[in-house]
């Protein structure tokens, strides 16, 4: 029952953790033209469910699981098996530098043994999704309810990007995020049937459009988001 | 800009720390020039950081690296997703990994200057990042500004006024601006400037160096 407000707050695009400098590649998608309005937005945000939401989904419900019962060993594993599901270095610094940033706002918000042994055993930031599941079971959430934010927030990051950036109309665009619901249901789902610890057979999506736009993006001059 | 430093967070209430001192104002007003001006006058006598928070690009940051007053690696750049005054008011978390990164780097410092990207007037550094914080006008914005006020100008420990030098060809009204400012900021400090002919705005830089000796004063026995 606390799992829920804690889903929430977690998947709130206000929560004080950095996320807002983040586009999820729909910055470096405007840039190359890949994204220029609604349709195309709908494809790219389809896509990145699919792929990058689900592998993310996946990784945050298992944290949520090790949250539970923490121990330096498993998170450093589960951190292992982000690192090798996130094949671009840009996106990798990205998501570490979110979830140290996220650890660091969140223990603030939840002090808990799940993240005091995250931080002490993966101390220069583990992945967002390990963060975001951490965070999720410290504050009481299910590994389903983890997987949903962070399914979620795959999505709306793009999403609110691609309003700043090409100045779409909100109201749209959230009528968009309203019609993936079936899918975010999936990724979810699909995110939470890995038995315990067996996480070799987490789901590994790949996106090699989304690692390329990272590493583009990174070695573009004018940029207004870290990602 | 990774660093290992989960587990040793600066306590909140500032002891153990450099004071954190947040500029702001609107765009091309002088942030970067009073950034660069406050380096050269402070940098002989306190240890310092800086943090730049470009709307666009590293342009703030190179600026300063190039000006040469301040070690280069000392000045972090922050990205903020279009929204300026989000990065420093409502999600801090960027700034202040940037902050404690500078710290653990090269501390004990004195001062870390946290500069915004150019906004609005409604634009202010939350007190969970600056401990204080000086908002920069120029006078070639018009000088019915101090007198509309907003949370920058009426809230900030000192308002800094800029470019006085321009004051006659912009038809500014310099007594003008003073007298509005002083009523709208409630008897806080107003100081006028003219960073282009005093390169190192000592007198914004004597009031630094008062705030800072406060702040040791203040929380002598951790640093």
């Amino acid at each position: 029952m606390h799992g829920d407000m804690a889903m929430l707050l977690l998947a709130d695009s206000r929560l004080p953790a950095g996320g807002h400098a983040h586009s999820g590649g729909a910055e470096e998608a405007v840039r190359v033209g890949a994204i220029t309005g609604p349709e195309d937005l709908a494809r790219f945000l389809r896509g990145r469910l699919a792929t990058a939401g689900v592998v993310t989904a996946a990784l945050a419900a298992a944290a949520c699981e090790v949250g539970a019962r923490p121990a330096p060993e498993r998170w450093q594993r589960l951190d292992a098996e982000a690192d090798c599901r996130i094949s671009a270095p840009a996106q990798r610094e990205a998501s570490r530098t979110q979830g140290r940033l996220l650890v660091r706002t969140t223990r603030r918000i939840w002090p808990s043994e799940a993240l005091d042994s995250l931080a002490l055993a993966v101390p220069d930031g583990a992945h967002h999704p390990v963060a975001l599941g951490a965070a999720a079971a410290a504050a009481g959430c299910e590994p389903r309810q983890a997987a949903l934010a962070a399914a979620y927030t795959s999505v709306t990051a793009p999403a609110t990007a691609a309003v700043r950036l090409l100045g779409l109309d909100p109201v749209l665009v959230h009528r968009l995020l309203a019609d993936l619901a079936p899918a975010l249901n999936d990724a979810a789902h699909e995110a939470c049937v890995i038995q315990a610890d067996d996480w070799s057979d987490l789901p590994a999506h790949a996106a090699p459009a989304l690692d390329l736009l990272a590493e583009q993006h990174l070695r573009t001059e004018v940029r207004l988001f870290v990602s | 800009m990774s660093a290992n430093h989960d587990d040793h967070h600066h306590a909140p209430d500032g002891h153990g720390r450099a004071l954190r001192l947040g500029i702001g104002g609107p765009v091309g007003s002088g942030k970067t020039a009073l950034v660069a001006a406050l380096c050269r006058s402070l940098g002989p006598s306190l240890r310092l950081g800086v943090v730049t928070n470009d709307i666009y690009t590293t342009e703030d940051a190179d600026f300063l690296r190039r000006a040469g007053v301040i070690d280069a690696e000392r000045i972090l750049a922050v990205q903020t997703g279009c929204c300026p005054h989000t990065a420093i008011r409502d999600d801090i978390a960027a700034n202040i990994d940037a902050v404690e990164t500078l710290e653990e780097r090269f501390g004990p410092l004195d001062l870390v200057i946290v500069e915004s990207g150019g906004d609005n007037l409604t634009a202010t550094f939350s007190r969970g990042l600056a401990d204080r914080q000086i908002f920069v006008l120029d006078v070639s914005g018009g000088d019915k500004v101090p007198r509309k006020g907003g949370p920058g100008v009426t809230t900030a420990d000192l308002l800094v006024v800029n470019k006085t030098d321009l004051a006659p060809m912009v038809g500014a009204d310099l007594t003008v601006m003073s007298r509005d400012a002083a009523k709208v900021r409630d008897g806080k400090p107003v100081l006028f400037t003219s960073i282009r002919e005093d390169k190192g705005a000592h007198s914004v830089a004597e009031w630094v160096v008062g705030i800072v000796d406060a702040w040791h004063h203040e929380h002598a026995h951790s640093v």
